[in-house]
């Protein structure tokens, strides 16, 4: 399979709810190996700009595209180099873990097997639960296995939305060595306003508060 | 609104991208969304309580209020009962069919499916299982007929094949709606209102073959009914097909 380097811009990018403009003039290049940490008030958009990232939602104005060489992939496009984490994503909480990521792979043509499954889980701290139904997993359990969904496909962009929410101590560390790994696969944008967190970026993106209704 | 970037520093490597995206083969897509949704039904049962449910309860309803219905006091009797039959069947549908999408955006599991999936898995995934769940409500149906009303089939083969068309077009129809309507906040009426008019020829159709079954009547006399009911399956079905991917990222 032929390979060639990765890139991320973002031009003009503009945001509004309804007559609510929630950010605007959003431009930047992320090129491989670097993180970008987008930070700002609640309300202020860090969230929506993730989503307007993986493609789950469209920007009102402005461009995003991911290139990798000469193909220009627009963000529904591109959902197969990106990893997504937020507190949004959710999984089938009828299903084991196992069988989450066991249809995940699937649904992404890529092929995982049940041991291969298991270590991702060890790695993530969830070594030995995977055969357990998500309805009986902690908060904490959930953020680890998001990241296990995220990972599967080995994306080289991984999108972070408050990427150590529910999680103690070992998993806000786990985090840490996945985002470090991340710097050798691709890049990382964490939404975030943990101070943590914050030194985890090569450029730090404020969104500013509203100030004006129109 | 401002937005200002700050550098804090800069360090890089890096492995190259794949320039292609991996080739996901539509049939195995397929079947995974298929026995992903089977297995998390056969563990909650949500659609298929409810559907057996209100077709149990419904056929029982019109058992109880008009008793064994005979020719003798009915001209249009097999008329009547592929009418019953078929309202029972569509109400029963109405509270089953559309939970597939609607339990994705309630669980919030959608955007995971998203962006995990292709839209064309994704639709003909579901369109299988609610023709699963559709086809065991039909047998059911059948089945609560039969005995509690005391319905004749003269020709089995041509009632087996008209509720088999039937079922498959009613599925191509409420599916792709059930992913409309999925995202709205009144689910349940909206689905039963927008189904509706959509449904109107085939349930007409249906009906008249149907009856035309229970008469005994030939295979010669019911085909042109059967091929209304292939026909608006196989249009609905490819539009369907067509209007998915929009619906979906919508």
């Amino acid at each position: 399979m032929a390979h060639a380097t990765l890139q991320l811009k973002l031009t003009n990018i503009a945001l509004n709810y309804g007559a609510r403009n929630v950010f605007s003039g959003v431009d930047l290049t992320l090129n491989p190996g670097e993180v970008l940490v987008v930070s700002g008030s609640n309300g202020s958009g860090k969230s929506s700009l993730l989503r307007v990232l993986c493609g789950l939602q469209r920007p009102s104005t402005g461009k995003v595209y991911y290139s990798v060489g000469e193909q220009i992939y627009t963000p529904d496009q591109a959902t197969w180099l990106i990893g997504w984490v937020a507190p949004d994503l959710q999984l089938y909480r009828e299903l084991t873990a196992i069988e989450n990521l066991q249809f995940f792979a699937q649904v992404r043509g890529i092929k995982r097997s049940t041991a291969e499954l298991e270590s991702l889980l060890e790695e993530l701290g969830l070594g030995g639960r995977g055969h357990d139904l998500l309805s009986a997993y902690s908060s904490g359990m959930t953020q680890r296995l998001r990241y296990a969904y995220a990972l599967l496909h080995q994306p080289p962009v991984l999108l972070l939305d408050e990427p150590t929410v529910t999680l103690d101590e070992r998993g806000a560390a786990v985090v840490e060595q996945v985002v470090m790994r991340q710097r050798e696969r691709g890049m990382s944008i964490i939404a975030t306003n943990d101070p943590r967190e914050l030194r985890f970026g090569d450029y730090v993106l404020r969104l500013g508060v509203e100030t004006h209704h129109a | 609104m401002e937005t200002t970037t700050d550098e804090v520093k800069t360090q890089r490597p890096v492995q190259a991208t794949a320039t292609t995206p991996p080739r996901v083969t539509l049939a195995t897509a397929t079947w995974a969304v298929f026995r992903k949704d089977l297995r998390g039904e056969l563990r909650t049962r949500y659609a298929l309580n409810a559907v057996v449910l209100f077709a149990a309860s419904t056929v029982v309803a019109i058992s109880l209020g008009l008793g064994p219905l005979l020719p003798s006091r009915n001209a249009d009797l097999k008329l009547i009962q592929a009418a019953l039959f078929w309202i029972a069947l569509l109400f029963a549908a109405f509270t089953g069919l559309a939970r597939t999408f609607v339990q994705e955006e309630e669980t919030r599991t959608a955007a995971a499916l998203r962006l995990a999936a292709p839209p064309t898995a994704v639709y003909l995934g579901k369109l299988i299982f609610n023709l699963v769940l559709l086809l065991m409500l039909g047998l059911l149906t059948s089945i609560l007929f039969i005995v509690l009303l005391r319905v004749d089939i003269e020709n089995p083969g041509l009632f087996t094949a008209m509720v088999l068309a039937g079922s498959c077009g009613l599925v191509a129809a409420t599916t792709l709606i059930a992913a409309i309507i999925a995202q709205a906040n009144a689910k349940g009426a909206l689905f039963a209102v927008l189904s509706f008019p959509i449904l109107v020829p085939l349930l007409f159709v249906g009906i008249q073959g149907t009856a035309l079954s229970l008469e005994g009547a030939a295979w010669s006399d019911g085909l042109a009914a059967l091929q209304v009911l292939v026909g608006y399956t196989v249009t609905v079905f490819v539009v369907s097909l067509f209007l998915f991917k929009v619906v979906w990222e919508a």
